[in-house]
């Protein structure tokens, strides 16, 4: 559950978060471009970390339920509204049968811009500039502590995200090979960029 | 891994002359790491009611919910606010519900009753409250509180002087605590009003 890299932080009318995209079980690299950053609608991101089959599960629960409250009252939710629902039900199923994901919610809304929410798998709550989850975190928080500055323009965002993916990839005796980066504006969200360093063979036609 | 010191916290509250102060550290941390430098343990309930929640951070998020959820019931039923008696006994109870499944957290209460006599508890996470005179203390920092509180504490000060007493009891505390720190939180109440400030300790 730790070897899974997420990271983010809040830019200049943007979010903007990354994550590694292996499927691994035990030390079998199962699939190298696995999208962990779920749309959850046209202005919101969902980056989950830990375990795979609860991440799926519990990311795809929130999206339908937040789809559904859309189609009944007409509106989308907010970001934070989102985020608090998120954790409610993390907070609800931790004394039954826990979800093991951890969670960087990334939204745009029009009143109040881009936010970042915190969400860990034991469904403690926080809005930050920049957060990040796993042993990746080690290094990503670290790199953002020197190089983040509110107000960040794209550009610059991207460059401080590829540099904790140099700086894990350097670092992490475990680290993932490649990496997915998406974004949240003004004008939605949608995937930025893939940063590959290994590349899945092609499957030969049976 | 011991599950109250999971997150990290620090809460202090004390009773002055007519008056009393809560304060707590903002740091947010998971274990060894620090993932946020501005969270909220304290929280209104309304006016005169303050409620601090140290302890696991999950749990306190959920338990604020219950609680306030509780008050903003009794405020539509009853058509007017709680006493903070009464407030500790809800807490109380609600915690003793969950006795053999804990909440991990150890609230600390504070507020004017009536005739504006400040009220300040404490209690455990099944609930056992801690009635106090003069201050009441929680959190990973707790047991340097205590000595800071017991050395700093006197009776009947002034908002003024509460301030500084408490503020320094709470900063001298957290320093010898690795799992709090990140400045400061407090909040004097009066009955006429409520001041809110931030103090810069060290920090790390």
């Amino acid at each position: 559950m730790k070897m899974e890299c997420v990271f983010g932080f809040v830019g200049n009318g943007f979010a903007v978060v990354a994550a590694d995209t292996s499927a691994v079980h035990s030390i079998l690299v199962h699939k190298s471009n696995e999208d962990k950053i779920m749309v959850l609608d046209s202005h919101k991101l969902i980056a989950a970390s830990g375990e795979s089959g609860d991440r799926v599960q519990f990311t795809e629960y929130i999206q339908k339920n937040v789809a559904l409250y859309q189609f009944r009252n007409g509106i989308p939710l907010t970001t934070a509204a989102a985020a608090n629902f998120t954790r409610g039900e993390l907070a609800t199923a931790l004394r039954k049968n826990p979800y093991f994901v951890n969670i960087l919610l990334a939204g745009y809304d029009k009143e109040t811009g881009p936010s970042l929410y915190y969400i860990d798998y034991i469904a403690t709550l926080h809005k930050v500039d920049k957060g990040a989850f796993g042993y990746g975190s080690y290094f990503s928080l670290s790199m953002m502590d020197r190089h983040y500055h509110s107000g960040m323009t794209v550009e610059e965002a991207i460059d401080l995200v590829d540099k904790c993916i140099m700086e894990i990839r350097s670092r992490l005796v475990v680290a993932p090979p490649n990496f997915v980066i998406k974004i949240v504006d003004k004008d939605g969200a949608r995937q930025y960029a893939w940063r590959e360093s290994v590349k899945d063979a092609a499957v030969a036609s049976a | 891994m011991q599950i109250f010191e999971y997150n990290g916290s620090a809460l202090v509250a004390m009773v002055g002359k007519n008056c009393f102060a809560i304060a707590s550290d903002q740091k947010l941390g998971v274990q060894l790491q620090t993932i946020a430098t501005d969270f909220q343990r304290i929280s209104k309930i309304h006016d005169r009611l303050f409620l601090g929640l140290s302890g696991l951070a999950t749990d306190a998020q959920t338990l604020y919910q219950r609680l306030v959820f509780r008050h903003k019931l009794y405020q539509l039923r009853e058509e007017r606010d709680m006493k903070p008696e009464t407030f500790a006994n809800l807490v109380s109870a609600i915690l003793y519900e969950k006795r053999f499944g804990p909440y991990f957290c150890q609230p600390v209460i504070a507020g004017l009753g009536d005739e504006d006599k400040p009220f300040i508890c404490t209690m455990d996470s099944i609930g056992a409250k801690e009635l106090a005179k003069d201050f009441v203390v929680a959190g990973t920092a707790s047991e340097s509180l205590y000595g800071a509180c017991e050395s700093m504490f006197k009776e009947n000060m002034e908002p003024e002087e509460l301030f500084e007493t408490v503020s320094q009891a709470l900063l001298a505390s957290v320093d010898g605590d690795c799992l709090s720190g990140w400045g400061g939180h407090v909040y004097v109440v009066t009955p006429t009003e409520v001041k809110e400030r931030i103090l810069k300790g060290r920090m790390d």
